[in-house]
């Protein structure tokens, strides 16, 4: 049962290389036009025209815990803490809900996502899983300590072991427009990122116009992001699906002018099992099956795992499922 | 089913089916066959009947009745006699009627979903998050206006019995649409729903007699088009209200002619969808999904002829070309469905025959590649480039998921290319800029534009068409408008119609002595112009004298006059102040002239007292309107949140207004002055057997800074000049004032234009029935401009 298949690459699809990036090309952006009603009515439209049941439904869901970065993020996470959150990691499901689902191993999560402290913990007891351990870092959450701090936050976390970085973007230069100050920042992390895969935060509800999230969306790609992700946990309004349709249709944008492909990650305010749903099908729909694979797409939670878990007992035993019943993370 | 592993691996949606349970036990419940609503009962099935069947399977889901005319007469009957204590209750009794329906529909709300997607083929993710809760906010949305109806409408009271006839394409919605304003007015119905979609306007009747609506208010008759002309023709409605195509609208204008049946029609079209370089694109590509392959493209206000700018073509298809790709079409009850059935074979055909014609002449077609199931009627989402307005598949409305793109250079050429059509429905516009989408909303010629959106409905917002899109409007306030009369108008009583020589171009046996000869000539573009025969005719004062000569204008004076009116365009566009001013100036050289005017009018037979009336009653008429061109303003209706709904009153453009003979001074001023008042160019026919009242306004109207061709002025038969307006299909509305009623409504029929013909004589010097807002509404038509904002 403990067999992994190795995160990141599903056997039927060729690895995504990394993106190299572009010079800053204002000219890919700096007009774009993104109508919020619009927008706004896409979205409320994605989870009314697509239903999935059944068998589907929970090998969705399945796929929703194999995209998920179990995440903490809170000040009084200790080397305990990590420890245990890893080892849901490695463990998400009850062995009865794996071989009732009728899967040939124990799925895993994405990563694990914690604070550049907690790297070394959690690199230790995952030691042996090829879940990676994605680390927080560039002063997250507000991203307004001076650069170098910044940068050497990242080559700290990456020396500690940590896979994949999630930095976050310094508001302030998408709030004044000011694409080349943003640029060189995020290239400049990207380059302390080394070999580590970069997820770029762009605290969507701080940015609030959709113009602004596809402009630092852009930006950010241009400057070498791995991946775009909505938001730190932290801001008053986390990861919608409006702002997810406008940074997932950037990305194609992207993809479209560079040949590249770009992951996505929502974060932030994803709790239940219908969120997981919900932003699948905004990624089947609007980028095809690809992005359905957790090389192109992640979720960053902490309790929706509960969920899930529940939702798959009470498909595997057709009885509704307490709580209580699931591991603790 | 696959297992979880599997799906692991593809993907795929599945299927989501939504349950039929409870419709097909209702259905087998009606086995032996539906039989009629008919005051208050279902009647025992008919002896002729017919199958209606499931569009996306073929099978056969009911057995209902063929519509006699016994059984219009029946229902048409017991409307009537439901009328009398029906139209008395309070507006508050009504309103609670109303209430009642509304809540059940929304009990109700699934099962009627499942009903209509089986009878109908849309996908249930559009009967249950669209058709049904649209059905049921209309509901509640009259259920206010019958609350209100007194205080809102005061004067008013219901037409009577309502002939109402719905398409197949909405089916529930536009029996809501129809049926809750008319009972709300305080009206009773007699409706007809479509021949393939009749179940849900059964179960429809079920809820009316749940809910103790009492016996004969609401009447349902099922049938085809035989059952359809049956009501259109009995003697016993008061009104016909019709939504469908065009060309069985002009039937219905036709048949009704003359029967003094108030008519709206909601027809055909073929709806710009106007994409401008500064557009969201991605916004408008999901545009084109909600307008065209939403169900199945079956909707007149379909945005089918797809306008993008020039540079962004190319992008926008990419986009557009890869969003119709990711549609799924199948079983209309699945709930991962885009798009579903069409509703019958025949409209299939009609489809495949349009699009091999599109095809044929050069069309190119790209079309997704969804795999179709083998059993119903199917059409994959289609698009057509390389396409022209002369194309076929440009100009004829589909009715299918095909929408036909072509480009456009300027925001200039886009309104000149939208407008190129005979239709005026609806208009979408994508564009962030406010100045080109408020300024392509205002040139575009159609009732409803969506800006940056498109296929919005609410129930407060009017809903109609320009041109041969048909006339009245659906929802809202000016909805309710189209179920009410003035109370005044019912004592009113027929003219009785003398039979009058024709009007005679030769020389008058005797002559009233003047003092210098005068003759009137016609008044055409702000010039007196000689009339196209050459002949003038003698007009007879009270004493049997000849007192003057007038032109008798023929059809080439018409076309002269509305080919002047219609290059006066400046007018429409003319500030209303700059229209108030004018209308002032009149009255201020008429009253100069008002001991002129007070001897002509005596000369026609007025006592000196009438006579100084009739002036004076004139003037303030003339104040009246000068008073209200900048204030009989449009409304900003509440629909959605952080949407403005903006219903503008626009003018007709070139009106033909033919004026009563009773009055010969006022009647022309209170017919004319709200036209133009409101922006319309007129071509008026004064009463031939009193002309000189009017043609005496020239000297008024060129020294009042009258813009040429605003007014013009064409004297002779009243009917042979009164049908030529009808037909003439430049003007796009009518009013006349004679007993030719019949004439002029079937003679309208060609371009459909709206008509207000009346034979029976009111009282012009009466401030209730001479003026008011009813010559204000009926000189306007109304815009519904959808606006939603957020940043």
């Amino acid at each position: 049962m403990n067999e992994l298949r190795p995160v990141g690459a599903a056997s039927r699809f060729a690895p995504v290389a990394r993106n190299p990036g572009t010079p800053l090309t204002l000219d890919w952006f700096e007009d774009v036009q993104v109508n919020l009603s619009a927008a706004e009515r896409r979205a409320a439209s994605i989870p009314a025209r697509r239903s999935v049941k059944k068998n589907y439904q929970a090998a969705w869901l399945v796929k929703a815990l194999q995209c998920i970065d179990l995440t903490s993020l809170a000040g009084d996470d200790t080397p305990g803490r990590v420890q245990r959150l890893c080892a849901k990691a490695k463990r998400p499901l009850r062995e009865d809900i794996v071989k009732g689902l009728g899967l040939a191993a124990m799925p895993t999560v994405g990563a694990v996502c914690v604070y550049p402290a907690m790297v070394a913990p959690a690199v230790k007891a995952l030691e042996g899983s090829s879940i990676p351990v994605a680390s927080v870092a560039t002063g997250f959450p507000a991203g307004l300590t001076p650069l170098p701090q910044r940068l050497a936050e990242i080559r700290y976390a990456v020396e500690q072991g940590a896979h994949e970085i999630d930095i976050v973007i310094h508001r302030a230069q998408v709030l004044l427009q000011d694409w080349a100050a943003l640029y060189d920042e995020v290239a400049a992390m990207r380059e302390a990122c080394g070999e580590a895969h970069m997820k770029a935060i762009l605290a969507t509800g701080d940015l609030k116009t959709l113009r602004n999230v596809y402009k630092a969306s852009m930006v950010a790609m241009q400057a070498g992001a791995d991946f775009i992700k909505t938001s730190t946990g932290k801001e008053d309004v986390n990861a919608t699906l409006p702002v997810s349709l406008t940074m997932v249709r950037a990305l194609r944008d992207y993809g479209e002018l560079t040949g590249h492909q770009i992951g996505f990650k929502p974060a932030g305010g994803l709790k239940t099992a219908k969120d997981a749903m919900n932003w699948l099908i905004l990624m089947k729909e609007e980028l095809g099956r690809r992005w359905l694979e957790p090389d192109l797409f992640r979720i960053g939670a902490s309790s929706m795992l509960g969920d899930i878990e529940r939702q798959l007992e009470h498909h595997v035993t057709g009885r509704y499922a307490a709580s209580s019943h699931q591991p603790l993370a | 089913m696959p297992s979880v592993s599997d799906i692991l691996d593809t993907m795929d949606y599945g299927t989501a089916p939504e349950s039929s349970t409870h419709a097909v036990a209702w259905l087998n419940e009606h086995e032996a066959g539906f039989g009629h609503f008919i005051n208050g009962a279902f009647t025992k099935p008919g002896a002729k009947g017919f199958d209606v069947s499931n569009p996306a399977n073929g099978q056969k889901l009911a057995r209902i009745s063929l519509g006699t005319a016994a059984d219009i007469d029946a229902a048409v009957k017991a409307a009537r006699k439901a009328f009398g204590s029906w139209s008395k209750l309070s507006g508050h009794e009504r309103a609670k009627h109303l209430y009642a329906i509304a809540r059940i529909i929304q009990k109700r709300e699934r099962f009627l979903s499942v009903l209509e997607t089986m009878d109908n083929g849309k996908p249930i993710r559009e009967s249950r998050d669209i058709d049904i809760p649209l059905v049921a906010r209309h509901f509640y949305h009259h259920a206010g206006w019958a609350e209100l109806i007194a205080d809102e409408f005061p004067g008013h009271q219901p037409v009577g019995v309502c002939g109402q006839i719905i398409p197949w394409n909405f089916p529930l919605l536009m029996l809501a649409w129809k049926i809750a304003p008319a009972l709300a007015a305080g009206n009773t119905v007699v409706l007809k729903p479509a021949e393939f979609t009749p179940l849900t306007a059964l179960a429809f009747a079920e809820i009316c007699r749940e809910a103790g609506l009492p016996p004969g208010v609401v009447n349902i008759v099922t049938g085809d088009g035989a059952t359809g002309a049956a009501l259109v023709e009995h003697a016993g409605v008061d009104k016909i209200a019709f939504t469908g195509s065009t060309e069985v609208g002009r039937l219905i204008r036709k048949a009704t002619a003359g029967t003094g049946k108030k008519l709206s029609l909601e027809l055909g079209g073929k709806s710009p969808f106007i994409v401008h370089e500064d557009a969201d694109l991605d916004a408008a590509v999901e545009g084109v999904v909600d307008a065209i392959w939403f169900n199945q493209g079956q909707v007149c206000c379909a945005g089918s002829r797809i306008l993008v700018q020039e540079g962004i073509a190319p992008r926008f298809l990419t986009k557009l070309r890869r969003r119709m790709q990711s549609l799924r079409v199948g079983d209309p009850l699945d709930k991962s469905i885009d798009m579903g059935a069409i509703i019958d074979p025949v409209q299939l055909t009609r489809i495949t025959e349009l699009v091999e014609k599109g095809k044929q002449e050069g069309g190119t077609l790209l079309q997704a590649s969804c795999e179709l199931p083998t059993a119903g009627n199917w059409f994959a989402p289609a698009i057509f480039t390389d396409v022209e307005p002369s194309s076929t598949v440009m100009d004829v409305e589909i009715f299918g998921p095909v929408a036909a793109v072509m480009t456009f250079r300027t925001p200039e050429e886009a309104v000149q290319i939208a407008n190129h059509t005979r239709y005026g429905l609806a208009a979408t516009v994508w564009s962030e800029n406010i100045n080109v989408a408020l300024d392509t909303a205002a040139r575009v010629k159609a009732g409803v534009v969506w800006i940056n959106s498109t296929n919005l409905f609410d129930a407060a917002a009017g809903f109609g068409g320009y041109r041969e899109s048909g006339f009245g409007r659906e929802g809202g306030r000016e909805g309710m408008s189209e179920y009410l009369v003035p109370s005044w108008e019912a004592a009113l009583k027929p003219a009785v119609a003398a039979k009058a020589a024709p009007l005679s171009a030769l020389p008058p046996d005797s002559v009233e002595a003047s003092a210098i000869d005068r003759t009137a000539k016609l008044y055409i573009g702000g010039k007196q112009a000689r009339p196209d025969s050459g002949y003038s005719y003698s007009v007879y004062g009270a004493k049997g004298k000849a007192i003057g000569q007038a032109g008798l204008g023929n059809r080439k004076d018409i076309r002269n006059a509305v080919e002047a009116a219609a290059k006066a365009s400046g007018w429409s566009s003319a500030t209303a102040h700059n229209r108030a001013q004018v209308l002032y100036y009149i009255a201020e050289n008429l009253s100069a002239r008002a001991e002129e005017f007070t001897a002509r009018l005596r000369q026609m037979g007025a006592s000196a007292k009438e006579a100084k009336a009739e002036v004076e009653a004139s003037l303030a008429r003339i104040f009246w309107y000068a008073a209200q061109a900048d204030k009989y303003d449009g409304r900003v209706h509440n629909t959605k949140s952080r949407h403005v709904t903006l219903a503008m009153n626009e003018p007709w453009g070139v009106m033909g207004v033919v004026c009563p003979d009773e009055m010969p001074l006022l009647g022309f001023v209170s017919l004319v002055m709200p036209a133009i008042a409101m922006g319309n160019r007129v071509v008026a026919v004064p009463s031939p057997r009193a002309p000189l009242a009017a043609t005496d306004l020239y000297q008024v109207f060129d020294t009042s800074d009258v813009p040429g061709g605003v007014v013009n002025i064409v004297t002779g038969e009243r009917d042979e000049l009164a049908k030529t307006l009808a037909e003439h299909d430049e003007v796009a509305a009518l009013w006349y004032f004679g007993v030719g009623v019949k004439m002029v409504e079937a003679a309208s029929a060609g371009n459909l234009k709206a008509t207000w013909a009346s034979a029976k004589p009111r009282d012009w010097l009466s401030r209730t029935q001479g003026q008011g807002a009813e010559y204000l509404r009926r000189a306007v038509q109304v815009k519904n401009i959808w606006v939603p904002y957020g940043e």
